[in-house]
């Protein structure tokens, strides 16, 4: 493994080259994903949901806890939400021990917003007692392997253990009892929001980048969308972005999403 | 204790009082790493990834002796019923050094002046045994990164159930209520000098149970050892082919 934590100057101009030509790297055209493989519920069964997904040689692992808790002030009949990401030191050599740094921070935040923001899950319907106990979900979310394109698969790995959560049973005192879930599912929205990022190199945008593609991004712009309506965004790294480009980037977002949900509805069935 | 005691004691399992729970090991689980493995004991699944030999920063905490060995044993939240808040907590770090300790011995560190290897233990999903699983994983990581061991190291927990020794110790049998309750013990041996390298007890035990238990965790981490050869051979087999 070399020690070299950036994408050389020599191998970020022939990506730009080939890009200009329509080329990639490992062969893909500018807005094909590598494979996707989404495993449902199988990461750990101590876990309300979980899923692991693959994108290439990505990998993360998403899990649910429901825990019943206090309510916020300003919603006491609605369960809470609560959206965590871990960048481990195992999956790049690039990542240090120690506190979440503002990367890791970013990516929690920015797929809380798709999941909140798109009302996929009814947190109106995980109220237990109006103003004292409400489900807090928790989502944490935990890199295993870093080759390009986390925002994505950690995004997707969110969505899918949350279409895979079960209640748990809760006794008299409404404290959970282990090893007897409900089996019924968490309320969810029937249509899964997608959070997907798209990424600018030079003049081109791409999707899905390996981590040397990622590494020569100039700017990137996550959305996160359901049935065509956009309900989070956010636009990361320097660069600018003309109107156009913008335009082009809502555009391919809506087929590239649509592609996606097709996926995760798949795989969580 | 009599034989007879232990012969009719039932685990909540249905295992024998000797019997592991199904293994399970993996190598190049972490594309990423130098070295990865995953090993686990039926439920208990912990994965290790190894970065290293590489430089020690910063400067003042290098060695120019020997390289260090640098371990961090973290669980996922949602390993367990009740979430883990994530971030290292006392109990994490402690068994993050005991696991540095029970690997240091078989790793020929004098190779490595200055540098540190980092070894990165995550359990994804528990029911009991975590630490020795975790231990597991990360010296056949160790071995598939290719720095020079001087064995394996292997280990298991023992348990006393009232008054039965048993092998591998799942969730139930470490919460074990009756009678004189449940002892702990997990222990690391190394493969080829047979030495404890690893060892801690919770619990209340006599020093010829204990002796006793030692044992039955000799005997067992030799079969985990066999596994672990048998896995790292097997992935060396696999990549010969391809090349």
């Amino acid at each position: 493994m070399s020690d070299i934590f950036t994408t050389p100057k020599i191998n970020a101009e022939r990506i730009k080259r080939y890009l200009a030509e329509g080329k990639r790297l490992d062969g893909r055209s500018a807005e094909q994903f590598r494979d996707i493989e989404i495993e449902i519920g199988n990461v750990s069964k101590n876990a309300e949901g979980s899923a692991r997904v693959k994108i290439g040689k990505t990998e993360v692992i998403a899990g649910i806890k429901l825990v019943p808790g206090e309510p916020y002030p300003d919603s006491l009949d609605k369960g809470n939400l609560m959206v965590t990401l871990e960048m481990l030191p195992m999956s790049s050599p690039r990542i240090e021990l120690g506190p979440p740094k503002i990367d890791s921070i970013e990516m929690g935040r920015v797929i809380d917003r798709c999941i909140r923001e798109s009302k996929f899950i009814e947190l109106e319907k995980l109220c237990i007692i109006e103003g004292e106990k409400v489900w807090t979900v928790f989502i944490d979310i935990y890199t295993i392997n870093d080759d390009g394109n986390m925002f994505d698969a950690a995004g997707i790995a969110a969505i899918a253990a949350i279409k895979n959560a079960k209640m748990p049973k809760l006794d008299e005192e409404n404290k959970i009892v282990y090893g007897e879930s409900t089996g019924k599912p968490m309320p969810t929205t029937k249509d899964v929001p997608i959070s997907l990022t798209a990424y600018k190199i030079g003049d081109e945008i791409i999707f899905d980048p390996l981590k040397e593609e990622e590494d020569i991004t100039e700017a990137r712009v996550t959305i996160g969308m359901r049935e065509g309506i956009i309900s989070s965004m956010q636009k990361g790294d320097s660069a600018g972005l003309s109107v156009d480009e913008m335009n082009k980037i809502f555009k391919l977002m809506k087929t590239k999403s649509k592609e996606i949900a097709l996926k995760i509805e798949k795989a969580v069935k | 204790m009599t034989a007879k005691k232990t012969e009719d004691f039932e685990r909540p399992d249905g295992r024998g009082i000797t019997e592991m729970r199904p293994i399970t090991a993996k190598v190049g689980v972490v594309p990423n790493a130098d070295g990865s493995a995953m090993f686990s004991f039926g439920d208990t699944v912990a994965i290790a990834a190894v970065y290293g030999p590489k430089k020690m920063h910063p400067q003042h905490s290098q060695n120019p002796e020997k390289g260090t060995l640098r371990c961090n044993y973290n669980m996922i939240s949602f390993s367990v019923n009740d979430r883990i808040r994530p971030g290292p907590s006392r109990r994490s770090q402690e068994i993050s050094k005991v696991t540095e300790w029970a690997l240091e011995p078989a790793v020929m560190l004098d190779n490595y002046p200055n540098m540190v290897i980092d070894v990165h233990i995550q359990i994804l999903q528990a029911n009991a045994s975590t630490r020795c699983a975790g231990i597991n994983a990360a010296a056949m990581a160790l071995a598939h990164a290719g720095i020079p061991m001087k064995e394996m190291v292997s280990s298991v927990s023992i348990g006393k159930l009232d008054k039965t020794l048993v092998v591998d110790v799942n969730k139930k049998e470490e919460d074990w209520e009756e009678g004189e309750g449940a002892t702990d013990i997990a222990m690391s041996f190394t493969s080829n000098s047979d030495k404890i390298t690893h060892m801690q007890l919770d619990g209340h035990i006599t020093t010829e149970q204990l002796e006793e238990a030692m044992k039955l965790g000799r005997e067992a981490t030799r079969k985990i050892y066999e596994i672990q050869k048998r896995t790292l051979k097997d992935i060396e087999i696999m990549e010969g082919v391809e090349e």
